[in-house]
């Protein structure tokens, strides 16, 4: 073991785990950074610790439960040989260093190599009243349950699109919890049409195919093709309207609506740690660049699983091994080939799943031009309260063609969630209102903190900081 | 009119650098009938125009800059009638703190001078300050309070004067990069991106990378880069009721209607090119800046950021003809106090332009100030 | 469809695992009682249908993402504190505020 390098792993997700273990085979010793209280990722998120959850791994995974217990134990194995720091959130890189925050006080740590397995959240398609009290994400619904053993209300909607809103529905109902209808933006023919790719991963397709039959066998009402017209309430969610693939509409009561379309990655951390980035037809949006086996196009900076591109929780072990090999081989440490996973093998894996995510991407794509079709009072910023009528007076008259002039101008993503939940909005109506490509409107920027903090941690004079340059101005 | 000579257009002036000095040069000169183009290799007012800190201030500023300062102080008090908006311009007053006695003396000192530009100010301290200020912390001692000063959003009024001056009639061209400028002993000869252009005069605003333009014409000016830090909060129940600064700079502050507070000090990174905030100093300021206004405790920190200026060594710009060149303007090097100079500037140098003088003295401001030696006209 | 919004009705259901400690909280000055590992979030949902009002639409949210994404559930404890609800876990004791000052 070289005592010079100094890896840190962000992100203990499948991704971050595999890549963890992966380096500890080879007698690295990785310091892991995990937001979250324990590992597992969103996919696999365990409930709370020492609080007497009981539920077993089938009912909290399902089909998953082997694989999630896998990267558990997997995990669990790891600890003494790692540096695992947990509740810990690394909220800016700059020269090879993160700065983190934990606990209310601040930690730097410096890096040689570092591995972003950042993750994922739902790709938001907004919708009128999407900022009512009572809508979640379908990831937000799935974690309620999941983490907490809550519905996220007691008469639940689920709307959108993409293999998450079936599995979520089904968990939902089978946990007792009641599902008023499931409301698919895609219609089937679409997915059909996708089902040969789908079928590069025979076991993925048919679990998909398995939920779909269990709902129906238990009288959820399904819908597909759909158009989602508003989701009523005053001060909380109380109903849906929509309309039918065939144009009728309809409406619903309900107290809750798990929305989503879809994921988009998490690629923050990247941008800061000066990844260049390339925007991808596939995932919609702009991603880190990388290699097959996980390079980004910063020297020491690897990225593996969701938070580089989605491609679900199976890829993202294969990453996250692949990511680390090629960190290994970097270094210059020599390992016994046996004693680790085999690059080639693990890239024609990723390589077949490639396959299925574009069958999946291609069967549950958002909604063809949504942006053309939000009301001008619809709110597309929730932080900061900017309608899309106030970004299309903007766009029209000429002031912008770009997304961070956009920003500047109309305040969309200068919220705390500095544009996760309505960055992609943006760039679809400036899309749609200058007729130019997704890819040409701009990159939205991030900067430091990753996260929105607060200021008191950063009080303590615990020696981190370094005295600033004198600057004299007014 | 346009000159088709060889294919060439003409302009009467053209703008190197679309920031705030270039696109409120561009407005005056369109306004008075001028036939201008504005370039800017990326956005209009999306450098350190679009980045700063928003101060409208004229407190704490040399003897030398008073003038240019008082003259762009009342084009801030005429913004929606001159751009159309009102850049969120609020009349707060600035107040200057005071952190030790010895402060308090300097703001008295300025006081009594900034009086004889018309500027009025008057300072605070002891008890009556503690009591009008509830919200400032023991750090702070006294200040001295500038009524007519106030803070604007950058990112509002830069583009704001470029897309004025476009609609007043200036030929404004973004991501447009300026190459091949020569001066033909009558004539500025160039390319905008791939089109050639000429002008009978030229204006360099263009910033921090303003020595590229002024080196075709055997000038330089000592400037460097510069990276102010800044930061923002969450919004924030209103509690700071003027834009703030300290004796000896630092650290500024402001909140904005909607309740973020932006606050500024000390040095990001860069390289010349682009520029990033640091961490180090975001944290040496927010606790100076605690000190002073101790409910930002309880605040989350959402953003921070940097931009690209440019220094000088007496921390006063560059305003006024080249040395070797006829009808070349310099007007850069604002060393972080440009945002309330700029349109000032723009009239300054539309009088230049039109009128062969100008009214508001800046000969303080020549680039010939650094050297001593006389330079040799280059044709 | 009905039309009446009661705003001290849950929005989350329990499910399950029920069965957990109970940890005394208060919420807006009032005490309330959550279960143990329940994230703040939860706590809140147990007794209300919002954690925190929009400071631009005066709206009230209720979180979104429940994943520490979306920055739309943070609260402040009575003491100034900021935590973001549904990545806190709630404590004994905790006095937390969901009716912003403004």
């Amino acid at each position: 073991m070289s005592g010079a390098h100094r890896v840190v792993i962000v992100g203990a997700g499948p991704a971050g785990i595999r890549a963890a273990e992966t380096l500890v085979a080879a007698s690295v010793r990785p310091v892991v950074i995990d937001e979250n209280a324990r590992w597992g990722g969103q996919i696999y998120r365990q409930p709370p610790a020492g609080a007497g959850f009981k539920r077993s791994a089938a009912t909290l995974y399902g089909f998953e439960a082997k694989k999630a217990e896998a990267v558990h134990d997997a995990m669990a194995k790891l600890l003494p040989k790692i540096d695992y720091r947990p509740d810990t959130l690394a909220w800016a890189c700059e020269q090879n260093r993160l700065d983190t925050l934990h606990a209310g006080r601040e930690t730097s740590v410096p890096f040689t190599h570092l591995i972003i397995a950042s993750g994922a959240t739902d790709r938001i398609v907004p919708l009128p009243g999407w900022t009512l009290a009572g809508v979640f994400t379908l990831g937000g619904a799935q974690v309620a349950l999941k983490a907490q053993g809550c519905a996220i209300g007691s008469r639940v909607v689920f709307a959108g699109t993409g293999p998450l809103l079936y599995l979520v529905a089904y968990q939902y109902a089978k946990a007792g919890a009641r599902v008023a209808a499931v409301l698919d933006t895609s219609p089937l023919a679409r997915q059909a049409a996708a089902a040969p790719r789908m079928l590069s991963q025979p076991s993925m397709f048919a679990k998909g195919v398995y939920y779909v039959g269990w709902l129906q066998a238990h009288g959820v009402r399904i819908e597909r093709g759909v158009t989602l017209d508003r989701i009523d309430g005053d001060d909380a969610v109380r109903g849906i309207r929509w309309r039918t693939r065939r144009g009728e509409p309809r409406s619903l009561d309900c107290d809750a609506v798990g929305m989503g379309f879809g994921l988009r990655p998490e690629t923050q951390l990247a941008d800061l740690a000066g990844c260049r980035f390339r925007f991808d037809a596939l995932n919609r949006c702009w991603l880190p660049e990388r290699d097959a086996a996980g390079r980004s196009s910063a020297r020491n900076v690897y990225l593996a699983g969701d938070g580089a591109g989605i491609a679900g929780a199976d890829a993202a072990e294969l990453a996250g091994r692949r990511a680390a090999l090629a960190l290994i081989e970097d270094i210059g440490i020599v390992t016994h080939r046996s004693a680790q996973p085999d690059a080639t093998k693990l890239e024609r894996e990723l390589a077949r799943i490639a396959v299925f995510r574009a069958g999946i991407e291609h069967a549950f794509a958002p909604p063809v031009n949504a942006a053309q079709h939000w009301p001008d009072d619809m709110t597309v910023c929730r932080c900061e309260d900017v309608t899309a009528g106030t970004m299309r007076a903007c766009i029209r008259s000429g002031l912008a063609t770009e997304v961070n002039r956009l920003k500047s101008l109309t305040r969309i993503g200068m919220g705390r969630c500095q544009g996760r939940m309505c960055g992609e909005s943006a760039i679809a109506l400036l899309a749609a209102e200058t007729g130019k490509p997704l890819a040409d409107v701009g990159r939205l920027r991030s900067q430091a903190p990753i996260k929105p903090i607060p200021i008191t941690p950063m009080l303590y004079d615990d020696g981190v900081h370094v005295q600033p340059e004198e600057a004299h101005d007014e | 009119m346009n000159d088709t000579r060889a294919g060439v257009s003409h302009f009467d002036v053209v703008i190197a650098g679309g920031g705030l000095v270039g696109s409120s040069t561009a407005l005056a000169l369109a306004k008075s009938g001028m036939r201008v183009a504005l370039i800017e290799r990326r956005f209009c007012g999306a450098q350190a125009s679009g980045v700063n800190y928003g101060g409208v201030r004229t407190q704490g500023r040399t003897a030398e800059q008073l003038p240019l300062a008082v003259r762009a102080r009342r084009v801030y008090g005429r913004l929606p009638e001159l751009i159309g908006i009102d850049g969120e311009m609020v009349v707060s007053g600035h107040l200057r703190l005071a952190r030790r006695e010895a402060d308090l003396d300097v703001l008295d000192r300025w006081s009594a001078m900034a009086r004889e530009h018309g500027v009025e100010s008057h300072v605070m301290s002891g008890p009556a300050f503690r009591q009008r200020y509830p919200w400032l912390g023991p750090a702070a001692i006294g200040g001295s309070l500038c009524p007519s000063d106030g803070h604007a959003n950058p990112r509002l009024v830069s583009p704001g004067f470029a897309h004025a001056a476009r609609r007043a009639g200036a030929d404004v061209r973004e991501q447009t990069e300026l190459s091949d400028i020569t001066f033909d002993g009558t004539r500025f000869q160039m390319r905008a991106g791939r089109e050639r252009i000429s002008s009978d005069w030229l204006v360099n605003s263009a910033g921090a990378w303003a020595n590229r333009i002024a080196g075709s014409f055997g000038e330089s000016a000592p400037m460097k880069p510069i990276y102010p830090n800044m930061w923002v909060t969450e919004p924030l129940p209103l509690f700071i009721g003027h834009s703030l600064g300290v004796v000896g700079g630092g650290i500024y502050a402001r909140q904005v209607e909607r309740g973020n507070c932006v606050i500024g000090g000390g040095r990001g990174h860069g390289d010349g090119e682009y520029a990033q905030p640091s961490t180090a100093t975001t944290r040496a300021v927010m606790r100076d800046a605690c000190a002073l206004l101790p409910a930002l405790r309880d605040a989350l920190l959402i953003r921070t950021w940097s931009g690209v200026e440019g220094e000088t060594p007496d921390g006063n710009p560059i305003i006024g003809l080249s040395r070797t060149t006829p009808r070349l303007l310099h007007a850069f090097g604002f060393s972080g106090g440009g945002f309330l100079l700029a349109p000032g500037v723009g009239e300054v140098l539309a009088e230049l332009v039109t009128q062969g003088e100008t009214s508001t003295p800046i000969d303080a401001f020549s680039i010939g100030r650094f050297s001593s030696m006389p330079l040799s006209v280059t044709h | 469809m009905s039309t009446v919004t009661i705003h001290h009705a849950p929005q989350f259901v329990r499910l399950d695992e029920t069965h957990r400690a109970r940890i005394p909280f208060v919420l807006d000055g009032v005490p309330a009682e959550a279960l143990a590992g329940d994230t703040l979030l939860t706590a809140i949902l147990m007794r209300q249908r919002h954690v925190r009002h929009s400071e631009f639409s005066g709206k009230p949210r209720a979180g979104f993402c429940l994943i520490g994404a979306c920055q739309d559930c943070w609260v402040r404890g009575e003491d100034g504190k900021r935590m973001r609800a549904c990545s806190t876990r709630v404590e004994a004791g905790m006095r937390v505020v969901t009716e912003d000052v403004r």
